[in-house]
Order: C-alpha cells, then sequence, then structure tokens
C-alpha cells in the first residue's frame, strides 16, 4: 500500500513570540517493511537554524529555532510512503508462553538487550498493581504470550470507549482505568502499562492509520489524527504491534513514524517559546491512500 | 585549666572512638589540640566559641532548612573543634576516593555512550532503564577528555573495627565545598596557632585546580564555538572562557554556599533566565549584549536543565541546553544525566566493576546495600527489616530513609507491600555503629562524644582526579543520632589533615600569568538581573533610610510635646509616614481635614509608631529592611565581605521580636538603624568598583532620593503657615548646614533654596538632577540610548529657570506644580529603565 500523508500544525499567539525553539517527531522511519519514497517538513516562518538526529530510540528528529518575531507558526509534514505486509508469525499460538518470556528478559537480559529499554515503568507508562490485575484474565498460566496480547487487546477494545472529550494528554492511566473512556494514546499506555506490569516488554509506536470515510462520501481532508498503538516483544519473533483501538493486529493501514517508551519520548512537537501570550493549537492530519490520490 | 579535659570524655567499647586509643590517652594525632586546649583558661574557648557564633552570625553563613521564602534560612551550626586526620590515613581515603570517582566516570560515560557494560552482564538493566535518573535525551552528548563526572562527593563513615565505609556517592551536583571553605575561615581563624604549627592542608589549591580545569574545557569549547560559528571570535589566549554558576535561586537550599563559591571562584552566579540559547551557543544576557557562555558549573537538578528536551515543566532551566552540550559548545559540569548514579543500588556492582575496569579491588567498601530489585535480595530484606535502612534506590526525588526498627505492624505492612509492587526502586542498608569525635558543648564547658560522617570531595582535573585535603566533617544531631544529614539539625566541623611538612602551594600547571591584553576593565559579565537587583538596592536602601528618619521625627514629636501642645506639624509628619506605607491611612469619615481621633490617644500613636517599626506585615520599617536584605542575598557575591557583613548585621537587629518595645528602646533601634545605612551606603560609594552596575545602583539610590523630595516638600509647602521647618531640615540631614550657614530659626526661602537649588548639598534636588542626568548619559553612550536623560536635563534647567524670590515661598503654587511633574518624571525613568535593561521575558511551553 502507498500512502500520502499531510499533518499540518499551526499555533496562533497573541503577541509577538521572539525566540522558538521546537523538536519534531514527523519524519517516519525506514523499517523493512516501510519505505519512505517522498518526505518534506515545511516551516513558516522560516526557521533560523535546524539540525536533524536520530533520537535515543532511532527516531528522525528534526530540531529548529526561530529569531524573528512571529505571531503564527506553521509546519507541515508531508510523506509518501510505501507499507509492505509484515512478516508476522505463523501462529500467535506457536509463541513462548509468557512467564517464559518474563523470566528470559530477566535471566538472559543481555541476550534481549533491546527489550530492556521498555520493560520498566516510564512517565506515562508505569507498573502498577491494579494494571497487572487487570491483563490477568489474559495472561492465564502457560498461555502463549502473542495469543495472550491479542487477547487484552480485545478486551481494552470491548471495555473501553472512544471519546475524545474524556481525557487529556495528562491523564494519569488510573483515571484511564476507572472512567473506561478514551483515544488512542490512553488505549496504548494501558496496554503498555499492563504489559510491563506483568515482567513483559512492550512499546509506544506512533504514526498514522487510513480511516475509511463513510459510505458514499469524500475523504475529507484533515479529518484524520496521530494515531498510536503497542508493540510486544516476543524472543525470536521480535516485535508485534497491536492496536487496541481498533482492535487489530497492525497490518498495512498504519505507518510508523517513531517509537518510544511512551508518548513523552515523541510527541510529534514539543517546543519552548519566549513571549507570545496565549495561544491556540490547530492539527489536521489526511492520510490519502495513493491510488485515490 | 581546662587540664581535666579528657577526664569526663567517655570511651564506649561498641564504636570507634576518633579522639582516644584507650580511656584518658588521645590518639597522637589529636594530642596537639588537647595539650593546646588543657593549657589554656576556660574563658579562652569560651571566646572561641563567641567568636565562631559571631563569624558565622556576620557572615550570613546559613542553610535554608526547608527551602521556602519565609525566613527558613537556619545559622550553619558550626563546632569550634576541627575533625583531625593523620596524613597516613588520609593518604588511604585519598586514593581510595580518586579510585571511586574514576570508576563511576567510567560507569557515567558508559551509560551514556555504548552501554557495554549492561552487554557484558556487568550492569543490570533495571539500574539504567528502570532508572528514572537516566535521561535517554542526554545519551551521545560528548564528554571531552573522556571526563563526565566533574564534580563528585561521597559521605564516608567509620565503622567499630576503625574501617572507612561509604555510605552514599553524590554525583549530580554535590553540595558541601563552599562549607568547607567556610568552615576553614571560621575555624583557622579560632585556632591561628594550632592551625599554622600543625601543618594543616590548605583547601585553596582545590578550587585553584577546580577553577583551572573547567576554564580548559571551557576554552575547548570556545574553540569549537567559534568554528561552528563565523560570527563568534575565538578566544585570544588572554582571554579567559566564561565560567557561570547555575543556581535555582535564593531559594534552594544551599543558595548561601553557591553565592559564596561564585565570588570566591570569580563566576558569574546566573539562574536559568539570565542564559539564553541561539546559534547552537549558550549566551549570557547581559547589559551589553549577549556573551557566549564557555562552562556552567551547575547546581541546578539534570531534569530541570533544558524545559524543551528535559523537564517541560521547569521554569529554572535554559530552553536548548541539551542541543548545546550535545554539539560540544558548553562544558556542563557535571555532564547532564549523573544524577544516574547517585543510586544506592549501584553500590554492590562495584567491587566487580572495579575488577572489570581498572583490576583492582575496590578500596573503600560500600555499606552492605541490598537493592531489592534483585529478588534475593528482597526477601532478605523483608526477613531482617528490624536491622535495616530502607532508602529509595534512585535519587530523582528528596531522600528517604525509613528504619525498619521503627515501623509498626500496620506501617510495616504498608512498607512491604510498597517493596514488593516496586523493588527496584528501595534498597536496604545495615545500620552502621559510626565513630564518635569530640564536640563541644559550650554549656557544659566541655567535651562530648557524638556520631560523625565525612563528606569528601573530588574535582576532575585534565589530568585525574584529585581530593579536596579535609572536607565536610558534620554531626549527627542529638535527637537522632543514627541519621547525618544538611537537612537535619545536626552541625558541621572544619576537617583537618595534618601533613607531616607542608609542601608550597604549587601554582597547577594549566594556569596563565596574565598579560596587560588580558586586563579586564569593566565587569562585562553583568546579566539583566544583576543590574536590575542593583536599581533596587540602591532604591531599598534609601527608602529604608528615608524610613527610619521619618520614623524617627515622628517619635520624637511624640515625646517632645505633649498631646495639648501637639505641634501644627504634627499632621504632616503623619501624612508622610502614611504616604510610606508605615501607617494605616486614616478612615475617611474619621478624618474630617482635622485631627481629633490620634491628638487625644497617647497609646494609640505609640502602639502604631511601634508597630510601624517592627510589625509582621508588609509596611513596616522591618519589611523594609527585610526586602533590602532580600536584594542583598541576592548580589551577594557582588559584595564585599565587610558590605555584607554589615548588612547582615543590620538586618539581623530586626530579627528579634520587638513587640513591647517602649518608644526610647525604639529610638535607640531607629539611631543604629540610620548609623547602619548610612555606613552602608559608604561603603556603597567608597568601596564598590564604578562600573555599570554601580550606575545603575546609583540610579536606584537618587530616583528614590528625588521623589522623597517632592513628596516631602508638596505636603510641607503645604502646612499651616506657622509651622515650624526644623523638622524638614532634620529629616533630609541638612540642619547642619542650614545653622552654619543662618545661625537663624529656618524660614522658607534660604530652606527651599537648601533643599532644591544648592548643588553642594548631597540631599538637595539639584545634586540628584545631576546625578541622573551624568549616570544617564553614560549608559546612553554606553549602549546607544536607552537612558533617557533629556527628560531630566529639562527638569534640571526648569528648576534653575525658577525665580526664587517670587516662587520659593509657602503654598507656592508653581513649585508644587514643578514637584508632581519632577515626580512623574521620575516615575517614566525608572519604567523607562526597566523595559529597556531588565525586561524580563516569559517563556512557556507548548
Amino acid at each position: 500500500m502507498r500512502y500520502h500523508i499531510q499533518h499540518q500544525t499551526e499555533y496562533q499567539y497573541d503577541f509577538d513570540v521572539t525566540l522558538s525553539q521546537h523538536m519534531l517527531h514527523m519524519t517516519p522511519r525506514h523499517l523493512a517493511w516501510q519505505n519512505t519514497l517522498a518526505h518534506q517538513i515545511t516551516i513558516s516562518p522560516n526557521p533560523s537554524e535546524t539540525s536533524q538526529r536520530l533520537d535515543y530510540f532511532g527516531n528522525s528528529r528534526l530540531y529548529f529555532s526561530i529569531y524573528s518575531p512571529h505571531q503564527t507558526l506553521s509546519v507541515t509534514s508531508e510523506s509518501t510512503v510505501e507499507v509492505l505486509p509484515r512478516l508476522l508469525p505463523a501462529s500467535l499460538s506457536q509463541s513462548p508462553s509468557w512467564e517464559f518470556v518474563k523470566e528470559e528478559l530477566i535471566q538472559h537480559y543481555n541476550t534481549h538487550i533491546e527489550a530492556q529499554a521498555f520493560l520498566f515503568s516510564s512517565p506515562k507508562a508505569g507498573r502498577h498493581h491494579t494494571l497487572a490485575n487487570y491483563a490477568a484474565p489474559s495472561f492465564t498460566p502457560g498461555r502463549p504470550l502473542l495469543e495472550a496480547a491479542l487477547d487484552l487487546t480485545q478486551r481494552i477494545y470491548q471495555d473501553f470507549e472512544f471519546d475524545d472529550q474524556a481525557t487529556s494528554i495528562s491523564t494519569p492511566l488510573s483515571d484511564v482505568l476507572a472512567g473506561r473512556r478514551g483515544v488512542c494514546q490512553d488505549f496504548a499506555h494501558l496496554m503498555i502499562a499492563c504489559m510491563r506490569s506483568l515482567g513483559l516488554a512492550c512499546r509506544y509506536v506512533s504514526g498514522y492509520i487510513l480511516t475509511t470515510p463513510p459510505e458514499g462520501q469524500e475523504r475529507m481532508i484533515g479529518a484524520d489524527a496521530s494515531h498510536a498503538w503497542a508493540s510486544v516483544y516476543c524472543p525470536d519473533t521480535g516485535w508485534v504491534d497491536f492496536d487496541p483501538t481498533n482492535n487489530c493486529l497492525v497490518q498495512t493501514d498504519h505507518i510508523t513514524i517513531a517509537w518510544g517508551r511512551d508518548f513523552s519520548d515523541i510527541s510529534p512537537m514539543r517546543g519552548v517559546v519566549l513571549g507570545g501570550g496565549a495561544q491556540q493549537l490547530d492539527v489536521s492530519v489526511t492520510v490519502t491512500p495513493i491510488n485515490q490520490y | 585549666m581546662l587540664s581535666s579535659i579528657l577526664n569526663e570524655y567517655p570511651f564506649a567499647a561498641n564504636s570507634h572512638n576518633e579522639l582516644l586509643q584507650s580511656p584518658g590517652t588521645p590518639r597522637p594525632h589529636w594530642q596537639p589540640l588537647i595539650d593546646s586546649l588543657s593549657g589554656e583558661e576556660p574563658a579562652e574557648m569560651r571566646k572561641r566559641v563567641e567568636n565562631v557564633r559571631r563569624l558565622v552570625y556576620e557572615n550570613g553563613l546559613t542553610y535554608n532548612a526547608y527551602a521556602d521564602t519565609q525566613g527558613g534560612q537556619r545559622p550553619w551550626d558550626l563546632d569550634p573543634l576541627p575533625f583531625i586526620l593523620p596524613q597516613d590515613e588520609w593518604a588511604h581515603i585519598e586514593a581510595a576516593v580518586i579510585q571511586r570517582a574514576t570508576i563511576l566516570n567510567t560507569v557515567l560515560r558508559d551509560i551514556y555512550g555504548e552501554q557495554t557494560l549492561m552487554a557484558q552482564g556487568m550492569l543490570p538493566p533495571a539500574l539504567i532503564h528502570g532508572n528514572a535518573g537516566f535521561l535517554r535525551p542526554c545519551h551521545g552528548i560528548p564528554q571531552p577528555d573522556g571526563v563526565a563526572l566533574h564534580m563528585y562527593a561521597v559521605d564516608l563513615a567509620r565503622s567499630a573495627d576503625g574501617r572507612w565505609w561509604v555510605v552514599s556517592d553524590r554525583t549530580q551536583a554535590p553540595a558541601g565545598t563552599g562549607y568547607a571553605l567556610e568552615n576553614r575561615m571560621v575555624i583557622s581563624s579560632v585556632f591561628p596557632d594550632l592551625f599554622r604549627d600543625l601543618n594543616i592542608q590548605r583547601l585553596s589549591g582545590f578550587f585553584a585546580s577546580l577553577r583551572d580545569s573547567l576554564a580548559h574545557w571551557g576554552r575547548a569549547c570556545a574553540y569549537r564555538q567559534s568554528q561552528a560559528n563565523p560570527n563568534i571570535a575565538s578566544l585570544s589566549p588572554s582571554e579567559q572562557p566564561l565560567t557561570v554558576i547555575l543556581t535555582a535561586g535564593p531559594f534552594n537550599e544551599t543558595y548561601h554556599e553557591q553565592s559564596y563559591l561564585a565570588g570566591y571562584l570569580g563566576f558569574p552566579l546566573v539562574q536559568g533566565n539570565d542564559l539564553t540559547v541561539r546559534e547552537g551557543v549558550v549566551w549570557l544576557k547581559t547589559l551589553a549584549g549577549l556573551k557566549p557562555v564557555h562552562a556552567i558549573l551547575r547546581r541546578l537538578d539534570d531534569i530541570f536543565c533544558d524545559p524543551l528536551e528535559l523537564n517541560a515543566e521547569s521554569l529554572l532551566g535554559i530552553a536548548g541546553l541539551t542541543e548545546v552540550a550535545r554539539r560540544g559548545h558548553v562544558l556542563l559540569a557535571n555532564s547532564l544525566g549523573s544524577n544516574v548514579l547517585q543510586s544506592g543500588a549501584l553500590m554492590g556492582f562495584l567491587p566487580a566493576l572495579s575488577q572489570h575496569l581498572l583490576k583492582q579491588p575496590l578500596m573503600l567498601p560500600s555499606v552492605a546495600t541490598w537493592w531489592c530489585g534483585e529478588p534475593k535480595a528482597l526477601e532478605a530484606v523483608i526477613a531482617n527489616l528490624d536491622r535495616l535502612l530502607i532508602k529509595n534506590a534512585f535519587l530523582h526525588t528528596r531522600e528517604i530513609m525509613i528504619y525498619g526498627q521503627d515501623l509498626d505492624g500496620a506501617a510495616r505492612e504498608e512498607l512491604i507491600a510498597q517493596l514488593r509492587a516496586n523493588p527496584e526502586n528501595y534498597l536496604a542498608q545495615e545500620l552502621v555503629k559510626v565513630s564518635q569525635a569530640p564536640v563541644w558543648n559550650s554549656q557544659l564547658q566541655q567535651m562530648q562524644a557524638q556520631s560523625v560522617g565525612l563528606r569528601v570531595f573530588a574535582c576532575a582535573t585534565p589530568n585525574g582526579y584529585i581530593v579536596m585535603p579535609g572536607g565536610l566533617t558534620r554531626v549527627a544531631s542529638s535527637a537522632n543520632k543514627r541519621v547525618i544529614t544538611m537537612q537535619g539539625s545536626g552541625c558541621s566541623k572544619d576537617t583537618w589533615v595534618i601533613t607531616p611538612e607542608l609542601k608550597p602551594n604549587t601554582p597547577s600547571l594549566l594556569r596563565k600569568t596574565t598579560s596587560s591584553a588580558g586586563l579586564v576593565h569593566d565587569n562585562i559579565h553583568l546579566s539583566s538581573r544583576v543590574i536590575e537587583n542593583l536599581f533596587w538596592f540602591g532604591r531599598h536602601s534609601v527608602r529604608s533610610y528615608h524610613a527610619t528618619r521619618l520614623l524617627r521625627t515622628a517619635i520624637h514629636y511624640l515625646l517632645d510635646f505633649s498631646p495639648e501642645h501637639r505641634a501644627v506639624e504634627w499632621p504632616t509628619v503623619k501624612a508622610m509616614c502614611i504616604w510610606y506605607n508605615l501607617m494605616p491611612a486614616e478612615e475617611d469619615e474619621e478624618n474630617d481635614g482635622n485631627y481629633p481621633l490620634f491628638a487625644e490617644d497617647e497609646n494609640a500613636i505609640e502602639c502604631l509608631l511601634i508597630a510601624a517599626i517592627f510589625a509582621d506585615d508588609s509596611s513596616s520599617l522591618a519589611s523594609h529592611i527585610t526586602q533590602f536584605f532580600q536584594l542583598a542575598f541576592s548580589l551577594r557575591e557582588r559584595l564585599s565581605g565587610d558590605h555584607w557583613r554589615l548588612i547582615n548585621q543590620l538586618h539581623l537587629r530586626f530579627a528579634e521580636r520587638h513587640s513591647q518595645a517602649s518608644l526610647s528602646e525604639a529610638l535607640a533601634v531607629l539611631d543604629e538603624t540610620n548609623m547602619s545605612l548610612v555606613t552602608i551606603s559608604g561603603f556603597t560609594l567608597d568601596s564598590m568598583t564604578r562600573d555599570q552596575g554601580w550606575r545603575f545602583l546609583s540610579l536606584g539610590r537618587r530616583i528614590e532620593r528625588l521623589q522623597f523630595l517632592c513628596i516631602l516638600l508638596q505636603k510641607a509647602l503645604a502646612m499651616p503657615a506657622e509651622s515650624s521647618l526644623d523638622w524638614l531640615l532634620e529629616l533630609t540631614d541638612s540642619i547642619v548646614t542650614y545653622r552654619a550657614r543662618y545661625a537663624a530659626q529656618p524660614e522658607w526661602l534660604p530652606v527651599l533654596y537648601l533643599l532644591l537649588i544648592d548643588e553642594n548639598n548631597p540631599n538637595a534636588m539639584m545634586f540628584q538632577l545631576r546625578g541622573l542626568v551624568k549616570y544617564l548619559s553614560q549608559i546612553s553612550s554606553a549602549y546607544n540610548g536607552g537612558g533617557g536623560e533629556g527628560r531630566m536635563m529639562e527638569r534640571m534647567e526648569s528648576l534653575r529657570a525658577f525665580d526664587v524670590d517670587a516662587s520659593f515661598h509657602h503654598n507656592s503654587p508653581e513649585l508644587m506644580s514643578w514637584l508632581a511633574d519632577t515626580y512623574q518624571a521620575s516615575v517614566e525613568i525608572s519604567l523607562q529603565l526597566g523595559h529597556r535593561f531588565f525586561s524580563f521575558s516569559d517563556t512557556t511551553a507548548n
């Protein structure tokens, strides 16, 4: 599948901003199952300086600063990406038992080094016994890890209602768990924290997803949003992505931008401005399959 | 005679006795001190205690125990008796601390670099990935000469068998070097002979090496800056790199120490908003524009250093700092993220790391520590809770300490549940029966044995680590003998390392001598914040002075006149007090233009005046003095020791409660305060260098004085015609001049001439205007305008243009309106200076 993605962010400030510094995580990752065919980030006003490097997790991170006074800041990331079918385990039920994986991650930690960064509490996805309790019905004794993870994905999908008014990025997981409502970020964090609470390694993936417009209607420009899901580490297999918001294993509908321990590591746009007063933020994302373009 | 000094000193068998080797017999390295004390009169020691107390008070040596804004400062508690160590024992500690610093530095570089130690199985992943101190954005920051840990401190304690043990490592921004230095200044001055005769190792070499090492690495950063940025000139060999000390601000626990160090090392003390990041460089905002910073000795926690990449909530940091460090354009000491090492959980792995990295055994053992992140250790800890001290494994928040033996049933179960839920966050340490050293009890006039711990400091140089030959000895508080912390109320001691012969202070190899090209003519690194504080320092010193004299005048009126003969000037004096907020404004219905209320109630006026001087609220003289003191405190590193001592004394005078003071006692306090303020302004005039900072200070003084004259004369001109003018002259300190010139009862014309036109009277309006014009012009020419001297020039000319005979009289309308306009002009100048030079822009995260 080929996609064109336009991700537009605009800040309006009440007064002049005299110094603006930002970091972007908006460049798609190069992966075995994902090729970037074209990519461009346009910033207005023109940045005084930019610098691009890989962050700790290997994501592309763009730093820019603007020294000239401005009241509008707009950032547009445009990408053309090809997503290939991923090699998935022949059968989820063939994966090792989750208890085995848990022991393996401790006993042979230096053969699973890349999993270690995603095993412990992080700012937005901390271990907690209530989360372990929530996950427990899926993780019955001896159950294969990936089968249990898919079951957890399904349970989150069934137990929680998508509600973009119920939470904000600062809502703690305990509130999400109690209120049973939230958005994709919350469900991803919830799943990740559940896995970690059981002693398993799980990471946060940010990106986009193709949405299908209602029957008979045109694709609306800007109606999409950034998306997030969870990726589970399984020895021998590697990382397997689950999307609790859409109750599915991640395949060719998902475009991967970055991964980290949770949202706080890879927020698409983070910055500090000098001056400006109150600010208004407007974000729009459009994902278009290339054959319709 | 104190010959019986050792008779009462205990010899307990279950802990190491620092002083005695057997009952009644001191260890050889304590002998000279004991001999010296035994040979002197009891009064000597009393004098010494008094001197220590006085020096601590006068130097304003404090520790902000609770880091609050409401006078949480606690005087530093310093024992007059030093803690003494012999050379051979010290040599072992020194070598061991160097070894430990070397290992920790290697571990730190590995964590933020290749992470091979984890891959090799030498470090469990939880110590890195489960450690909130591990900051991923700091991964890959270059570390010049392989040094990431520039400043290191280690807390040591000695067990019953006489061996030293490590209790904790301090790797983020270790505190205590400044306190150790100040302890030394005080204690060496109360034992001058002993200090000289015993060949005590000096501390100054350590600080010289620290300064030179930071300059060495700062110079390399300056070179990289100029390579990357054509607009930045390279540093000439005679120019010193700019090193700053980054503080969290005056309410930080150890702010006093930071300002002392800044003054001692000659580094500007800056807060986050004094710095800004542009073009990959950290800049200091100074009056003269932005100056590139080359090295930052930080006393700010890692996560607060950069709101862009680290804690976004931080208002204390500098956005973009991490990126600058990553480019190698600024040296951060310590390297960002060094808090990751400040974990007791690491201790258990150090012996193996020492063998692995240095092929040496670890020279100083750590106190037995079990990290609960290891399942076996967790079970052992729970089984032996009564014998253990529980701490948090990762020090990203305030340290917690729980003694298992203190917990009853429910609290114990709660702790065990916490340990099981997040085992990697906890560790347990064995309780060590630490050694005891003599501490002077001034009530009992004798030595007592108390538990002590020693904090030792190391700093990195391009040639390896060096250790401060001494350290900060801390005494457990009597209330809790088990804990030795700075937050607790225990005292500290100077630490003496005795050497057989004192080596001359070898000049450090890095040191360059100054040539005439390197002479600095002005303090170019004045930050906008310092400028603003200097300006207000000037204003508040004069405002306090006016308030003092006003209250003194008011009390004289109260004491010298009976209510029925209350002078006609009294309402005006009182109106001035009200204008300066020293007294509450009267209710309108009670006022009625005349003065019935207080004239009859002597006691009410007296209470009001006492309150105006001493009350806790925000409008008393005491609060003026406190504000002045706080400004001085924030400028601590720019004031000479004597200057600071005077200000501190002034403040201390109001620290005691005087709510029951009589009028005559109050008058005595006002007289002393007046004297102190005059002496302080003498220091300002005579001993402060007249750089741009001084000009702003003087502007503050002149503006305050000018405004006082405007208000005072406007009110005085409206007094009843028969009013006496003596009090005006007294208030403006011009009475002596007047009497010498006229030898007659003051009259309006000569009084107004003396207070307005006479250029030779430093209290006159013309004198203020001339000064303002001069300093504003100097500032305008140095900074391309912005002074606004034209406005003041115009005021000066209009004052000169007055027809004195026609206008200088009681109730003169043209004079009243001139005074009102001048007041307005001064308010505008003050605002204009603020906009142009002080402006603090606010940053927000999005």
